[in-house]
């Protein structure tokens, strides 16, 4: 039939995910007052990105699930940053 | 933590292929939301201080507001889960309410917070934004295509949360076979993951 095993989650690991996330929103709205020129923006970024790591991880189960999942997700995020690089290459040097 | 099913079900089954398959759904919408990005990206780059004059007329407590409720109601969604593998139907009801009624909350705040911006002028087309020029109607722009395409999302969440609670409650979920609870969940995830990105980028500019 379907799966052999699966990976049943404890509710205390989706709280001590869910607390991770909320902090760092915090550190993100804290962070915006702070006066890092155009770092700003990068930080935010990689506060962002890490929540969206963590949500991927643990909510959307990629860390259980069959490993292709997680390699397609990287592969789509790739595609995305090279997309993004390959924009900005071009706007930078107009 | 391991499981074996023994159950036999006498109709074909294949989660594995169904998780497949929202998956690469999931990967159509980082796409699409994803050129939504970039599109921002590049007007931002040419337009940094209409954008960030922008962000400051956003309410950042609205914002903030409303990206904790969300990750609570993507915890409630992925405890659900959990509530259905132990097969205990009421926790995984509870859970699910609890994130319906959270949906609703973001768009009832999303209510107040477009007509707020409507009502003081910025709404694509106003008097306002054209006095303000060209930055700050792409910035307004593109907040009310991608919070309302995202908007958009939520609502279909809110559909879909409704059928697997009817589903449950009717036993045709449960813990032998919920793949449509955990597709359901990857989904809310999804309109989780996209508001992380989004929230920083409209409300937080420094």
């Amino acid at each position: 039939m379907s799966e052999e095993k699966q990976h049943i989650s404890s509710y205390t690991s989706h709280i001590l995910v869910l607390g991770a996330l909320l902090v760092l929103t915090a550190a993100s709205v804290a962070v915006t007052s702070l006066e890092m020129g155009k770092y700003n923006t990068l930080v935010a970024m990689l506060i962002a990105g890490t929540k969206a790591g963590i949500v991927l991880t643990w909510f959307m189960h990629l860390k259980f699930d069959n490993k292709i999942f997680a390699i397609f997700t990287v592969a789509v995020i790739v595609l995305f940053l090279l997309v993004l690089y390959v924009t900005f290459f071009d706007y930078s040097y107009r | 933590m391991e499981k074996h099913e023994e159950h036999t079900s006498h109709v074909h089954r294949d989660d594995e292929g169904d998780k497949l398959g929202m998956w690469l759904f999931i990967f159509t919408e980082l796409l699409l939301f994803g050129m939504l990005f970039l599109m921002y990206a590049v007007y931002r780059y040419k337009n940094p201080v209409a954008f960030q004059l922008g962000g400051e007329e956003l309410d950042v407590f609205i914002g903030t507001f409303n990206t904790v409720i969300l990750l609570i109601s993507s915890a409630t969604v992925a405890m659900s889960i959990t509530a259905i593998q132990r097969g205990n139907k009421k926790q995984a009801l509870i859970l699910l309410g609890i994130t319906l009624f959270i949906a609703v909350l973001f768009l009832v705040n999303k209510y107040f917070e477009w007509g707020a911006k409507i009502e003081y002028g910025f709404y694509p087309g106003s008097n306002l934004l054209h006095e303000l020029g060209h930055g700050t109607t792409l910035f307004f722009g593109l907040y009310y295509v991608m919070s309302g395409i995202h908007a958009l999302h939520i609502l279909i969440g809110i559909g879909l949360f409704i059928y697997v609670v009817h589903q449950i409650r009717r036993e045709k979920i449960h813990s032998t076979d919920y793949v449509w609870l955990e597709n359901t969940g990857l989904y809310w995830h999804l309109v989780d993951l996209i508001w992380i990105f989004l929230f920083p980028l409209f409300y937080l500019i420094h």
